[in-house]
């Protein structure tokens, strides 16, 4: 949608993983449209449907130039039918193909909760093992230009509660591409959330087809004094923070779990013990979200190692609202995380 | 039930061989489900157990016209749907038994079973759910220019969801190779119809898609067979999508054996004598007449069918329950 992107040129100054190197860039939206090309090439069972997937905006600049290169059969324009569209996917992977489903917001996902949580999640367990369903659904969250409460919804935590899928939030370029690859490869159903923030950021990305595989954290950065585990544009915002508190002496390691079902929690614990603090910056409401689900696991497998009570920096328990003023003071960004992270490492100083 | 609006079909011409295998499906269905139900009282089967006696004709008649690439969705009244697809006797009985040798291994219950070969591809017990799959399905047949046919089972309840609309509407528009077989048996659990659709006409509902579609009576194995053959030629001609209402009467409760409340929720004039017509008395009668079976060849096909059952629930009884460590397994497929 066009005010979100004229939003994001406005707001989100564009970040460069690799600045400065002398390889291939990609910004996000690219490396997303790249995967499925690839995808597509390589594979006929791969096919792309979604509301307006080839209409002159396809999905950000994700799809529109997929069908001219597979044509109508393979890319394809969906009914305003949310709810059948994931079942049809699944109908087709029971099938032997390899659907793709782009949903331009989480938000409307929600319309499809029964197929996802009823049935993708779990056909292979209700039916011990006997039928792979090979389903990626892709979902862009919306944000701000008063994107208001239905429109600008992360939903990862609803689906986050549920066994049987498999969860991916990218926050690179390289990892979108390489996410998106192992999403389609993967058997079994897949949630793949964007965020419209991150599509214009950029990083190196190979060429070639390859795979970032599921459950294996990225240390974004290395540090001692306290682990910030952060996932999709949360990343961007803690390496932010991680920046301005090095400044300040604070050495700050930065975890980016890249898909929290399955979750690397090895290396997030590994990290804890050597830090003894751990702040969890979520893109979801607080309560009950993977924020809240990574501190209780550290609280419970690496309690002796805390040197203090961990800290979720996620969204007030809210939906949220248009107004620019009180979208400010609704997303946290890299201050919030910084004033966590100071009031962990200098408990006496007021922050 | 009403047979009002039921499109006449002439008698099918059927060989001795199709009478017999459709006869054989129709009481294998039927036998086994009294057998279920005589044991269910035991409590050796914990699981709900959704009885199709009185439906048999439906789920045979229309598998009659199916290979085995064809694939059937269904819905919590499945082992009609799934005996008829072909799926086996042994592992439904040892899956409501909830054994590792059933159809599911114990983790699906009596509403999920599957039989993958035979081309059931699995049913779900969310009232609906399994429409869509079948378009989904019948969509990649075409892309990978299958010759194969979907076939859905539903009932006049999952007419009410949203999702079958839904579906219906991609089928139309993508003319894909599905037939929507509604099995109209007038109730949702014990709620008739009168009190929860203005129209129970349910055929009609295609209408708003394009989508040809015909009231048949259920009852007459007859009528079933010659309307699906004429739904499912339509489907795998090409001519995409097809939708069949099948006038029925569910003879049990909903769930369960027997029917103890049958006063307090049916009609008067349902219970009366004569409510309970037997599609397999009068598939018998039929082919009686018709000269196309035997006395004995039938009382074959008979006791075939009674020591198939008999067989396998010593198969389900003697087999090994799940362990409690597998647990965890399952919960994806490698
Ligand atoms: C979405 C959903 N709502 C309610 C139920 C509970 N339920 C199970 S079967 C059933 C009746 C369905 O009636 P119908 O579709 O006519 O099938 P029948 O039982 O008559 O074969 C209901 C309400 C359910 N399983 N799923
Ligand atoms: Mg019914």
């Amino acid at each position: 949608m066009p005010w979100t992107k004229l939003q994001v040129e406005r707001e989100e100054p564009a970040f460069d993983e690799n600045a400065g190197d002398n390889v291939r860039k990609l910004d996000f939206g690219t490396a997303l449209l790249e995967a499925q090309d690839q995808a597509l090439a390589r594979d006929p069972r791969v096919f792309v449907m979604g509301q307006g997937v080839n209409d002159p905006n396809g999905a950000f600049g994700t799809t529109n130039a997929l069908y001219k290169k597979y044509g109508l059969e393979r890319v394809f324009d969906t009914p305003l039918n949310e709810e059948s569209t994931i079942g049809i996917a699944l109908g087709a992977a029971m099938a032997g193909m390899r659907p793709v489903v782009v949903h331009n917001r989480p938000d409307f996902l929600l319309m499809a909760m029964d197929q996802i949580v009823n049935h993708a999640a779990k056909w292979s367990y209700m039916f011990a093992g006997q039928v792979p369903l090979p389903v990626v659904i892709r979902s862009c969250v919306g944000r701000g230009w008063g994107s208001a409460a239905q429109h600008s919804q992360t939903v990862h935590g609803l689906f986050h509660h549920v066994p049987g899928l498999k969860i991916v939030l990218p926050s690179t370029a390289y990892d979108a591409k390489g996410l998106l690859i192992s999403s389609i490869a993967d058997n079994n159903p897949v949630l793949f959330f964007e965020q419209r923030w991150l599509y214009k950021h950029q990083s190196h990305v190979p060429e070639y087809v390859y795979a970032v595989p599921f459950g294996q954290a990225a240390v974004k950065r290395k540090g001692k004094d306290v682990t910030v585990v952060a996932v999709s544009h949360m990343v961007i915002e803690s390496l932010r923070a991680a920046d301005e508190l090095a400044a300040e002496g604070i050495d700050v390691e930065v975890i980016d779990p890249r898909t929290i079902r399955p979750l690397d929690i090895e290396t997030i614990l590994a990290s804890v013990r050597k830090t003894g603090r751990l702040v969890v910056a979520d893109l979801a409401w607080t309560t009950g979200g993977f924020a809240a689900e990574v501190v209780a696991v550290v609280t419970e497998r690496a309690f002796h190692g805390l040197k203090c009570a961990p800290r979720r920096v996620a969204f007030p328990d809210l939906p949220t609202p248009a107004g620019y003023t009180l979208e400010q003071a609704f997303y946290p960004g890299a201050k919030d995380i910084k004033k966590a992270v100071l009031e962990m490492v200098r408990p006496s100083e007021k922050v | 039930m009403t047979n009002k609006d039921c499109a006449p079909f002439p008698n099918p011409e059927l060989t001795a061989a199709a009478a017999a295998d459709f006869l054989t499906r129709m009481l294998m269905i039927r036998r086994a489900e009294l057998k279920i139900e005589e044991l269910y009282p035991l409590e050796q089967m914990k699981t709900p157990v959704h009885l199709s006696l009185g439906q048999e004709a439906v789920s045979a008649g229309v598998c009659m016209h199916l290979n085995r690439d064809d694939a059937v969705f269904s819905n919590h009244r499945s082992h009609g749907h799934y005996l008829a697809k072909g799926g086996s006797l042994k592992e439904l009985i040892a899956e409501l038994y909830c054994r590792e040798t059933g159809c599911s291994k114990g983790r699906g219950g009596s509403m999920h079973v599957i039989a993958k070969d035979a081309g059931h591809w699995g049913s779900s017990s969310i009232v609906a759910g399994a429409t869509p799959h079948a378009v989904g399905a019948a969509l990649a047949f075409q892309m990978q220019k299958k010759n194969a046919v979907a076939v859905c089972f539903l009932g006049d309840g999952a007419c009410e969801q949203g999702v079958f609309f839904e579906s219906m509407n991609w089928a139309a528009l993508k003319k894909v190779p599905v037939v929507f077989v509604i099995e109209n048996n007038f109730y949702s659990v014990s709620s008739h119809i009168s009190v929860r659709e203005v129209n129970e006409f349910l055929y009609k509902r295609a209408w708003a898609f394009d989508i040809p579609s015909f009231r048949v009576d259920g009852m007459n194995p007859l009528d079933v067979y010659a309307s699906a053959a004429e739904a499912v030629e339509h489907a795998r001609s090409g001519k995409g999508p097809f939708v069949v209402e099948y006038v029925l009467q569910r003879w049990r409760m909903h769930v369960g054996p027997g029917d103890p409340n049958a006063a307090l929720y049916r009609a008067p004039e349902e219970l009366q004598a004569g409510y309970q017509r037997d599609p397999i008395k009068e598939f018998v009668e039929h082919v009686l007449t018709a000269g196309i079976l035997k006395e004995q060849e039938i009382a074959q096909i008979s006791s075939r069918v009674d020591g198939e059952v008999e067989e396998a629930f010593v198969f389900a009884q003697n087999s090994p329950l799940p362990d409690g460590g597998d647990l965890a397994k399952f919960l994806f497929v490698d």
